[in-house]
């Protein structure tokens, strides 16, 4: 091979290997679900998500998720939630998937919320009982942890696909909590309930958009 | 100085050895004197400064070792570099039973020494030296009965620890008593995670269905890093906190706060088990 021959043969394996990091790196960043804002302004600001028990659409309908919804009141699949530091943040989640229980009942307990309670359908909680649950919004390192109270199995009008709506079976949860300096802090949901996963744990469990995601406070 | 055919050879030997024994004889007291304390893990527990101290003798018995060998590297390639043209090969090395000798005891010593040492710290002096044994350990320290059993709960991706006798409660923060026998009980109720307490000096794995034990004894206040060292998940980096070592009279009021703030899900809590099974799991595929 002639040495002209050989340099081009290794400046195309260069430019491929550069192609498969640029390739890489660009799908990575259009996976990334958009962030979502919180609406309203310091010191109190308000967040709405809901949770579905199949979300219904490409590219995983049949996956467990959570959704946000913009201050433009359009639902967004994204998991990636903004909010400012050093002020309150009231919360409603519109929960539309039915009770499975906690694997652990300790989560039945809210902590880290204001007045350690939450407001379920009207009705102010300091425990759920761990059996009605469905989910859980939890952002371990602020130490807030909510159980959210699933539909009845025998519920009528069950949503099937994202984003569902009130007119749909659903329970209200409400409850707020207080932000501190500007961090990124991951929140999950402690219930194994990624269906047709073993013991429940993959999919949307382990992915950010679904049942987890970001809490940026800014 | 040697002669052969005429010619004055240095004795490479005597020189290697004392470059090599002059080194040794700075370098093992640095190491031992300066480098030692700030070797990990720190001595917060028997176990952790048991696990230092071996750190200290490795380190201490592996750089006489090293010496040797770049003492002889840099030598050869000082004195023994060949400038010019190659030169034929010398004569075939027949070998020399007394140096095989040698190298054979010394190296047979190190080894088994270490091993006895060893052996003796894990199960005689620090009882497991903080690893988790499993069910039935086989290193029990002394009054291990009496131990204040805490058990460690992994899931994903959280620690929780649950203190059987003080009503079965479950927190979300873990301190310990200073100067008391922890007997840590770890287990996991989803995949399999790693207690890695690393001040204390332990580390055990938390496997479902199992009850991994582990001892430890605390031997001054403070905070200490939990982290999980078993990759388990999405956010593995995440679980980590920070425990708490307290002085007994701190622990109580500590544990009163605890079973006060915890009240409400008591009544929830499966019975206090080894293990768990938990259900239901009706969304598993």
């Amino acid at each position: 091979m002639s040495r002209s021959a050989r340099a081009l043969a290794v400046g195309a394996g260069v430019a491929f290997g550069v192609a498969l990091i640029v390739y890489y790196i660009v799908s990575y960043l259009m996976v990334t679900p958009p962030g979502v804002a919180a609406t309203g302004s310091k010191p109190r600001v308000h967040l709405t998500l809901q949770t579905v028990a199949s979300f219904g659409n490409p590219p995983h309908r049949d996956w467990v998720s959570y959704l946000a919804r913009d201050p433009n009141g359009k639902w967004v699949h994204s998991t990636i939630l903004r909010v400012p530091a050093y002020s309150t943040v009231s919360v409603t989640i519109y929960q539309f998937d039915t009770a499975t229980g906690l694997r652990n009942p300790f989560w039945g307990q809210p902590r880290g919320t204001t007045g350690g309670t939450i407001n379920v359908d009207g009705k102010t909680l300091n425990v759920l009982d761990p059996d009605l649950a469905s989910h859980t919004f939890a952002i371990p390192d602020l130490g807030v942890s909510v159980p959210l109270k699933g539909v009845a199995d025998d519920a009528k009008n069950q949503c099937s696909v994202a984003p569902c709506t009130l007119a749909e079976a659903h329970t209200t949860v409400t409850f707020s909590f207080e932000t501190g300096k500007p961090g990124k802090f991951r929140w999950q949901c402690f219930v194994p309930c990624a269906a047709g996963f073993p013991l429940g744990f993959g999919g949307p469990m382990q992915s950010v958009g679904w049942m987890d995601g970001y809490l940026m406070v800014q | 100085m040697t002669t052969i055919a005429g010619e004055r050879i240095p004795r490479h030997g005597i020189r290697i050895l004392t470059i090599w024994l002059v080194l040794t004889a700075i370098a093992v007291p640095l190491i031992v004197l300066v480098l030692g304390p700030h070797l990990p893990p720190p001595r917060m527990s028997a176990e952790s400064g048991d696990q230092r101290n071996a750190n200290i003798l490795m380190t201490a018995l592996m750089v006489p070792i090293a010496l040797f060998v770049v003492v002889f590297f840099v030598y050869s390639f000082v004195f023994f570099r060949q400038s010019g043209e190659a030169i034929l090969d010398g004569p075939p090395i027949k070998g020399n039973a007394g140096a095989q000798l040698l190298w054979i005891v010394l190296t047979s010593a190190i080894v088994i020494a270490l091993a006895a040492w060893g052996s003796y710290t894990l199960i005689a002096s620090s009882h497991g030296a903080g690893g988790g044994q499993g069910p039935d350990p086989i290193a029990k320290p002394a009054g291990y009965q009496h131990a204040l059993p805490v058990q460690v709960i992994g899931q994903q991706w959280e620690w929780t620890f649950r203190y059987p006798t003080y009503g079965g409660i479950e927190t979300r923060d873990l301190a310990i008593p200073d100067h008391m026998l922890v007997a840590f009980h770890v287990t996991s109720i989803d995949v399999t995670h790693s207690f890695w307490a690393y001040e204390l000096g332990v580390k055990a794995d938390a496997v479902p269905g199992v009850d991994n034990i582990a001892y430890v004894n605390p031997r001054h206040t403070g905070l200490f890093q939990i982290r999980c060292a078993e990759l388990c998940g999405l956010w593995h980096g995440h679980m980590s906190k920070k425990g708490r070592v307290l002085a007994f009279p701190a622990f109580q009021a500590w544990i009163a706060a605890a079973q006060k703030k915890n009240a409400t899900i008591v009544k929830y809590l499966p019975k206090y088990n080894r293990v768990y099974f938990p259900a239901p799991l009706r969304r598993a595929g």
